[in-house]
């Protein structure tokens, strides 16, 4: 008798087992993701300065929000951003990707050394670019100092032009990666179909317009997402290349949010730009991940 | 799926063959500046960079920069150099990296071996995790950490870094597993076999590729995480990537370059080890994980 319950348990045990194995980590992301995403959208309906607060405002921080024109240049600064930075990463990659798919010797060390700068922190990406591009000891200084007198390269303390050195640094960084996802991609094309096109007499450009390229669909939607979503959430490659300066002119939504949260006090304004961003990046990630995960059953 | 050799039907002539290896070859130049840039003048007297010497290599070798950035640089306000927070860095990935790795395993397993009515569901809102911008969860986590009493601790950035990278571990797992035959599964089950039993005995023995993968990806980005670092670490377990920052943006004094640019060096060593080691079994292991499918 008292087996047969042993055994009993033993069963259902096993059967509550594998649910109950994946409770915690689901329990740590509904708590840590969901519950404080809801959280945050509270607070932004809040008062909420230094400390959160419960006092209900209603949209009034959305509304100072689009007020502010430290917001307005975040954003503007992120279109900038994010429109350069996709596109470049993108052709560049899949350039770099067609180029090294040609049968090139020694395609092992290019393409560790187009991927190397991916392992870094923006820290020291940031670092580096700073001082190689610093007018007064980086690349002017060098070419001044080489003869080339009249030579100017002050972008990066430029409010102009500082944006595009952050383009250039994140360029720099991500293009290796997405250049490994064409690859990829191209090493996964059929052949057959080149060499029958070949035979009818297809010029290489047209091989890779008519055939190639449509066929890398994929690999340029996961591109997209995933250079889009590092866009909007790039905040340490700017505070380690110019921290936002000159003045403001290189402040992302991600800074921003940073400096009125935690410097400026103003939780309710900083809650409401974090939703913005999630609110964005949902709108991106979540057909994205709804159709990869529909495929697969 | 292999990646390493296919052949490819396209074929060149030789001027188009030479301006490829022109191309390929400039960019190379181009992704190696930032590094060639660091190493020459992390061994270089200060007077050599700000004289314009910055492209130049050494012309008085010298390893000082590298035992000050280590040692005795100023960062905050204690003249410690970037040792202790190095180890800061070791003591948080290390545990962080075993933690989510292990529960992306059983996560994995589950999700593929035990399947149950919304497991797919479930898997979507882990994943989905992992592309937040982090910005919305600063406020609550902060409080969080407080409540815990975890709050500029070691281990609330451990936590912080397990909760925030479970989802990719976990799509690492899912996907290879989602592949392994479920023939040999039911064999064992009939053989009487247990869910550890199962998941230790056959799946385990089996997972080297994708745990390369998955613990190559969690050290990268704990080690280079700097928002969860600036946001929640106290003053003795701040990272090697707020260190370096808190270096390179100090305002007092002379802006000694050649420290900056070794502290950088010494900031990016580990990944980059780790990278250069292990990084074509990240590549192949990636292929066999994702594309599979």
């Amino acid at each position: 008798m008292a087996q047969t319950a042993d055994a009993d348990f033993k069963t259902r045990l096993q059967s509550w087992l594998p649910k109950l194995v994946l409770s915690p980590s689901l329990a740590m992301v509904l708590v840590f993701v969901y519950g404080f995403i809801i959280f945050s959208v509270y607070l932004s309906f809040t008062d909420s300065r230094l400390l959160p607060s419960y006092g209900w405002v209603g949209w009034e921080n959305y509304s100072k929000l689009w007020r502010l024109s430290h917001w307005e240049i975040s954003l503007k600064n992120m279109g900038i951003f994010a429109a350069l930075y996709i596109t470049i990463c993108t052709v560049l990659g899949l350039g770099l990707a067609i180029f090294l798919d040609q049968k090139v010797r020694a395609e092992g060390v290019i393409r560790t050394i187009y991927l190397y700068p991916m392992a870094l922190s923006f820290i020291v990406t940031g670092t580096a670019w700073k001082w190689f591009l610093d007018p007064g000891i980086g690349l002017e200084n060098v070419l001044q100092t080489w003869g080339w007198t009249s030579f100017e390269f002050d972008w990066i303390k430029n409010r102009n032009f500082a944006i595009y050195t952050v383009v250039l640094a994140a360029v720099w960084q991500t293009s290796g990666f997405v250049m490994a996802m064409f690859l990829a991609g191209l090493r996964g094309i059929d052949n057959e179909i080149l060499k029958a096109a070949q035979m009818d007499g297809a010029s290489n450009w047209n091989l890779y317009r008519r055939i190639i390229i449509p066929q890398l669909r994929p690999a340029f939607l996961s591109a997209f997402v995933i250079l889009s979503h590092l866009a909007i959430k790039t905040f340490d490659l700017v505070i380690a290349l110019t921290g936002g300066g000159p003045g403001r002119a290189t402040e992302l939504p991600a800074t921003f949010m940073y400096s009125y949260t935690f410097s400026r006090n103003q939780m309710g304004i900083g809650a409401a730009s974090a939703t913005i961003m999630l609110m964005t990046i949902a709108a991106i990630m979540i057909p994205y991940l709804y159709a990869e995960l529909r495929e697969k059953k | 799926m292999s990646v390493a050799s296919q052949d490819t039907a396209i074929r060149t002539g030789r001027v188009t063959r030479a301006l490829i290896y022109l191309v390929l070859l400039l960019f190379a130049l181009f992704y190696m500046l930032p590094l060639y840039v660091m190493v020459v003048n992390s061994v270089k007297p200060l007077d050599e960079i700000t004289g314009g010497g910055m492209m130049n290599l050494p012309q008085a070798f010298t390893l000082e920069p590298w035992a000050k950035a280590w040692s005795s640089a100023q960062i905050g306000v204690d003249p410690t150099g970037l040792a202790p927070y190095f180890w800061n860095s070791i003591k948080m990935v290390v545990p962080a990296v075993v933690i989510s790795t292990v529960l992306g395993a059983l996560n994995g397993y589950v999700l593929t071996k035990w399947r149950f009515r919304g497991d797919t569901i479930l898997f979507g809102l882990m994943l989905f995790a992992c592309f937040i911008p982090f910005q919305i969860v600063l406020i609550p986590m902060a409080r969080m950490l407080g409540m815990m009493g975890m709050a500029g601790t070691t281990w609330g950035l451990v936590l912080v870094h397990v909760v925030y990278g479970i989802g990719f571990t976990t799509l690492y797992f899912r996907n290879y597993y989602a592949v392994f035959p479920m023939e040999l599964i039911r064999a064992a089950q009939i053989d009487g076999a247990g869910f550890f039993q199962i998941f230790w005995r056959i799946l385990l023995p089996s997972s080297g590729p994708i745990a390369v993968v998955s613990i190559i990806w969690q050290f990268t980005n704990i080690w280079n995480d700097f928002l969860f670092g600036a946001s929640f670490a106290g003053a003795d377990s701040q990272p090697m990537t707020v260190a370096l920052n808190n270096l390179v943006q100090s305002s007092t004094g002379v802006k000694e370059y050649n420290v900056h640019f070794a502290g950088a060096i010494l900031a990016a060593l580990p990944t980059l080890l780790v990278y250069i080691v292990a990084g074509r079994y990240f590549v192949r292991g990636l292929m066999a994980g994702s594309v599979k499918g």
